[in-house]
C-alpha cells in the first residue's frame, strides 16, 4: 500500500511542479506590462512599480521567489490589478463559496446518482427503468451552461419561487440554482454507471447465492451487490469532481455567487495574471490530489487490485 | 439412396453463379451502420445541419455583421422570426439577424470540433502508436508524459493562454488540439499493445521492415476502427469545451461568432422576453450534439467486433 501511494506521489509531485512552471512561462511570455492601461504610465511609475513586484529582477529569480513562495507559505503574491489585495485574499474570499455549493452538488450527484440508478437496476426492464434511463440520457448532455439559464427561465421567471443569482452569506434559496446546475450532467452519469454495474452484479454467482439462502432482497442488495457495484463509480468521482470544478466557473458567472470562477474570469477580463495563475495552481493541485485521493481509496476497496 | 433430383438441380446452379461477392469489413461495418435506426436519424440530422452551416448563408436576407436600425432599442418587442422583414430567426439584442449568426455560429463550432479531432487522429495515433509498439522505457516516459498532461486543469491553462497570447480563433484550435490528442493516444497505445504481437507484425520484422514503416502500414490501418469511433465521439466534447469557453466570453471575438457565444447571448435577453435568442442557437447545439453521440455510438456499434 505504501509503495503504492509512494509511486503515486511521484508522478503528482512533478505534475504539481510542471504546472506551476507552464503558468509562469506562460505569464512571462505576455506581451506588454500588467501595468498598462489606458495609457502606459511614466517610466518612473514602470519601474517602481516593478520593483515592487519584484517584475526587475531576472526570471529565472522570480521563477524561484515564485515556487518557494507557493511551496512553502503558500502564497500566490500580490493581485497585478487589486493594488491592496493579495492573491490569497481573493481565494480566501471565493473559495469557501465554491466549496459550499460543489460540497453540496457532489452530495447531490452521488446520492441521487446512485439511487436512481440502483432503483433502474432493481427494476431492470420495467417503465421505471425507461423512465430513469431517458431521463439520465437527457440531462447527461445538457451542459451546466444550457441548464442555468432554462432553470432561471422556470423558477425565477415563470414560478417566481427563487432568486436569479447571488449568494447573500449562502442561504440555501440561493445555493438551490447554482447546486441543479452544477450537478445535473454527473448525477445522469453516475446513475447511467450505477445502472450497468448493478445490472452485472446482480446476475453474479454471489447474489444467486445469497438469495437461495433465503435472505430478503433488501438484505441482498444493501449488504452483497452494493459494494462491488459501486466501484466503477468511485473511478468516475475523479474526472466528476474536475468537471464539476471547471463548471464552477460557468455557474459562478451566470448566478454571481461570488466564488473563485468569478474572480477567474474576471481576473481574465482585466489581465490579472497573478491571479490567474494562483487560482489555476489552486485548482490543478485540489484535482490532483482528490485523484489521488480516489485512486486510493480504489485500490483499498478492490480486493482484486493488488500493488 | 439417391440424392433428391431438385435438389442436385440448384446445387449445380449455385456452383454456376458467378463468384460470390466477398465481404470486408468496411463494407460489413456499413450494412451494420445502416441497420441502427438511431444512427442513420443522427446521420441524417449531421447532414443537414453540415448543409445548413455551408449554403445556409446563401438564403440569408442580412449578412451576420449588419444592423437592422429599425429595431434599435425594440427587438424584444419586434424582433421576433418573421419572414417578412427578413430576420427568419428574429434578431439579436443589437438587431442583427439571427439566422445569419446561427449559420455562421454552426460552422464555427463545427470547424473546431472536426479540427481538434483531426489534430487528436493525427498527433494521437501517431504518439500513441509509437509508444505501443517500441514499449520499454521509450513507452514509459511518452505515457508518464500524457499522465502528467492530463491531470492538468486544462480549462483554467487554455484560458490563461487565451487571454495572455490574445484571443483568436486560431488560438482556440491551437489550446483546443493540445488537449484533444491525449485521451487518443492512450487507446491508440493500448490497441497497439494486442496488434503488434500477431503474425503479420512478426513477419514484417522478420524481412526487416523499418519500424516507422511498420507502424504507418502496418499498425495504423489496423487501428483505423477505433480511431474513427473515438473521433467522432470526441467532435461533441470539443464542441462542448468550445461553447464553454465561448459562453464565458472569452472565446471568438466579434463579429463572428460561435453557438456558445450565441446561447450565451440570449440566456441574457431571454430576462427580457426575447425567447428566440436563445431557442434558435440551442436547438442547433443539442442537435449537433445528438447527431455527433449517435453517428459515433452507431459507428462503434458497427466497427467494434466485441459487442456482437
Amino acid at each position: 500500500m505504501f509503495t503504492y501511494i509512494a509511486r503515486r506521489l511521484t508522478v503528482a509531485v512533478p505534475t504539481i511542479l510542471i504546472l506551476i512552471t507552464i503558468s509562469f512561462v506562460l505569464m512571462w511570455s505576455a506581451p506588454g506590462s500588467p501595468f498598462m492601461g489606458e495609457k502606459l504610465p511614466p517610466p518612473e511609475v514602470m519601474a517602481n512599480l516593478e520593483a515592487k513586484y519584484g517584475l526587475d529582477q531576472p526570471y529565472w529569480k522570480q521563477y524561484v521567489d515564485y515556487l518557494s513562495n507557493v511551496i512553502f507559505h503558500f502564497d500566490f503574491g500580490p493581485s497585478f490589478k487589486f493594488k491592496d489585495r493579495t492573491v490569497n485574499d481573493i481565494i480566501a474570499q471565493g473559495f469557501p463559496v465554491t466549496l459550499t455549493y460543489g460540497f453540496w452538488s457532489f452530495i447531490v450527484a452521488v446520492t441521487f446518482g446512485v439511487g436512481l440508478g440502483v432503483t433502474a437496476a432493481i427494476k431492470h426492464n420495467t417503465w421505471l427503468d425507461y423512465l430513469a434511463v431517458g431521463f439520465a440520457i437527457g440531462s447527461q448532455s445538457i451542459p451546466n451552461y444550457v441548464m442555468a439559464p432554462i432553470l432561471v427561465l422556470v423558477f425565477t421567471l415563470w414560478l417566481g419561487w427563487l432568486p436569479g443569482g447571488g449568494w447573500e452569506g449562502g442561504t440555501w434559496d440561493h445555493i438551490i440554482m447554482p447546486v441543479i446546475a452544477l450537478s445535473t450532467s454527473y448525477f445522469a452519469s453516475i446513475a447511467r454507471i450505477t445502472r450497468s454495474s448493478m445490472l452485472e452484479v446482480l446476475n453474479s454467482g454471489f447474489i444467486r447465492t445469497a438469495k437461495a439462502k433465503g435472505l430478503p432482497m433488501s438484505r441482498v442488495i444493501i449488504k452483497h451487490a452494493l459494494k462491488p457495484a459501486l466501484l466503477p463509480v468511485l473511478s468516475y468521482l475523479g474526472p466528476a469532481f474536475v468537471g464539476m470544478v471547471t463548471g464552477s466557473v460557468i455557474i459562478d458567472q451566470y448566478f454571481s455567487t461570488g466564488g473563485i470562477g468569478q474572480f477567474f474570469v474576471n481576473s481574465a477580463f482585466n489581465r490579472d495574471y497573478s491571479t490567474m495563475m494562483g487560482i489555476t495552481i489552486l485548482v490543478g493541485t485540489l484535482t490532483i490530489i482528490f485523484n489521488l485521493l480516489v485512486d486510493v481509496l480504489y485500490a483499498w476497496i478492490d480486493p482484486k487490485i493488488r500493488y | 439412396m439417391y440424392p433428391d433430383k431438385t435438389k442436385m438441380e440448384s446445387l449445380v446452379e449455385a456452383t454456376n453463379i458467378a463468384e460470390v461477392k466477398g465481404r470486408s469489413l468496411w463494407s460489413d461495418a456499413r450494412t451494420r451502420f445502416m441497420r441502427n435506426k438511431a444512427a442513420v436519424a443522427g446521420l441524417v440530422i449531421l447532414t443537414a445541419i453540415l448543409l445548413f452551416a455551408v449554403f445556409g448563408s446563401l438564403f440569408q436576407a442580412w449578412t451576420h455583421e449588419a444592423i437592422d436600425w429599425k429595431l434599435m432599442g425594440r427587438v424584444s418587442q419586434i424582433g421576433g422570426p418573421s419572414i417578412e422583414n427578413g430576420h427568419y430567426f428574429g434578431a439579436d439584442e443589437l438587431g442583427r439577424d439571427l439566422y445569419a449568426r446561427v449559420v455562421q455560429g454552426t460552422g464555427i463550432s463545427i470547424m473546431v470540433g472536426v479540427v481538434g479531432s483531426l489534430v487528436a487522429v493525427v498527433v494521437g495515433t501517431l504518439y500513441g502508436a509509437t509508444a505501443g509498439f517500441f514499449g520499454g522505457r521509450l513507452d514509459n516516459i511518452m505515457m508518464r508524459t500524457v499522465d502528467i498532461l492530463m491531470s492538468i486543469p486544462f480549462m483554467f491553462v487554455l484560458i490563461l493562454m487565451l487571454v495572455i497570447w490574445g484571443r483568436s480563433i486560431t488560438m482556440l484550435f491551437v489550446g483546443i488540439g493540445l488537449i484533444s490528442w491525449l485521451d487518443m493516444a492512450r487507446i491508440v497505445r493500448g490497441q497497439t499493445l494486442s496488434i503488434k504481437n500477431k503474425e503479420f507484425v512478426e513477419a514484417a520484422i522478420a524481412v526487416g521492415v523499418s519500424p516507422f514503416t511498420i507502424i504507418l502500414r502496418h499498425i495504423v490501418p489496423n487501428l483505423l476502427g477505433i480511431v474513427v469511433v473515438y473521433a467522432t465521439l470526441l467532435i461533441p466534447g470539443l464542441i462542448m469545451a468550445e461553447s464553454f469557453i465561448s459562453f464565458l466570453g472569452l472565446g471568438v471575438q466579434e463579429p463572428m461568432t460561435s453557438l456558445g457565444a450565441l446561447i450565451q447571448g440570449g440566456s441574457k435577453q431571454m430576462l427580457y422576453g426575447a425567447w428566440w435568442q436563445i431557442t434558435f442557437p440551442l436547438f442547433f447545439f443539442l442537435a449537433t450534439l445528438f447527431a455527433f453521440t449517435f453517428v459515433g455510438d452507431g459507428l462503434r456499434d458497427a466497427l467494434d467486433p466485441k459487442d456482437r
